[in-house]
């Protein structure tokens, strides 16, 4: 169980990209996940929560988007999907491959902030 | 005066604090010529015993060291020191892998000049460790055949992530009815073209195959590229 290291990782980053654009509220944190990250979805969401207690991110949400496995067929010549993360071939010719073009990330996409329209001072 | 949500792009690796660690010390053992290869394995799949059937035999023509990690206790250290190789422990803690970043403070000290291979042994877990690169050139996933033949269609993200297959405890594998073509199959299914290795540290059996493998990953990382 190793979502709560990421999840303070997420917290971590998010926090530092806030500070660098002088944001004053993040409210949400976008990330994209992937089927082949090692990373489960609802640990690594309880684990945000406990992450972001004490932090100025306490109270804000974190928006899973996954992200299917993609490998490249070296017969179709093509991207292709899984059919499941069972059976690493091509989901249309059946080709058996290892290449995997997509499925590993734990990546921040983006941040939802609240920012002040007009300087308050 | 009023707030207003807006939204800001990051796009940024999650771990890229761990996967620059890696690389840093992927360019150190290039640097140092030395091979470095790691375990992954559930516990009790039996990697210190493995491990420490490697060291004894490589020593005998190699310098090599081992760095092995765990949540607590520094038995397998001790265990591994009977090979006389140098040894050091990594306790994590409660933390179920390890990181590049105690790789990196584990090895200060010591001169990856003097080595010709390096091990380390992840803590037992299938799970964590698939998503931290160590900065290793070879990673292990070992199955024993007391497990069952289907962990690997039950854990294929660290199949993914390593690049062979050993299959320990091989002189176990007649009392428990291991099925090798279903195990091998189930291998082949979530990484295709994975060379799989059987071995039993006990007997020794498949230990000259897997020496052979080492050796030629070394002889290969020490060959200038001929261009």
């Amino acid at each position: 169980m190793h979502e709560l290291s990421i999840a303070m990782g997420i917290v971590e980053m998010a926090q530092e990209e806030a500070e660098q654009r002088g944001v004053v509220q993040v409210t949400a944190v976008h990330l994209r996940l992937g089927a082949l990250s090692g990373v489960v979805k609802e640990a690594l969401l309880s684990s945000y929560e406990l992450a972001c207690d004490d932090t100025p991110l306490k109270g804000s949400r974190l928006l899973i988007d996954e992200v299917p496995v993609l490998v490249f067929c070296p017969s179709c010549q093509v991207q292709r999907s899984l059919s499941s993360v069972q059976l690493f071939c091509c989901a249309e010719c059946g080709t058996p491959t290892s290449e995997v073009v997509q499925g590993k990330e734990i990546e921040v996409v983006a941040l939802e902030i609240e920012e002040w329209a007009h300087n308050p001072a | 005066m009023g707030s207003q949500p807006r939204l800001v792009e990051v796009r940024k690796n999650v771990l890229r604090q761990n996967d620059l660690a890696a690389r840093a010390l992927r360019e150190q053992f290039r640097a140092a010529g030395v091979f470095v290869v790691s375990l992954v394995s559930s516990p009790g799949s039996g990697k210190t015993a493995f491990l420490e059937r490697t060291l004894t035999l490589l020593r005998q023509s190699c310098n090599v060291a081992a760095l092995v990690g765990d949540l607590a206790t520094e038995n397998d250290a001790m265990r591994l020191a009977r090979s006389e190789a140098p040894v050091k422990q990594i306790t994590t803690g409660t933390l179920c892998h390890l990181e590049a970043a105690m790789v990196q403070h584990a090895l200060a000290g010591w001169d990856l000049n003097q080595l010709d291979f390096l091990f380390i042994e992840n803590v037992g877990n299938l799970v964590c460790p698939s998503s931290y690169d160590l900065g290793e050139n070879l990673r292990l996933v070992l199955i024993s055949v007391t497990e069952g033949e289907d962990k690997p269609l039950k854990y294929p993200t660290i199949f993914n992530s390593a690049d062979v297959a050993v299959v320990t405890k091989m002189d176990l594998a007649l009392a428990v009815e291991f099925d090798w073509n279903l195990a091998y199959g189930n291998i082949q299914a979530v990484r295709p073209g994975m060379r799989v290795l059987k071995v039993s540290a006990k007997t020794g059996d498949g230990m000259d195959e897997y020496l052979e493998l080492l050796t030629a990953h070394l002889d290969e990382l020490r060959t200038p590229a001929v261009r």
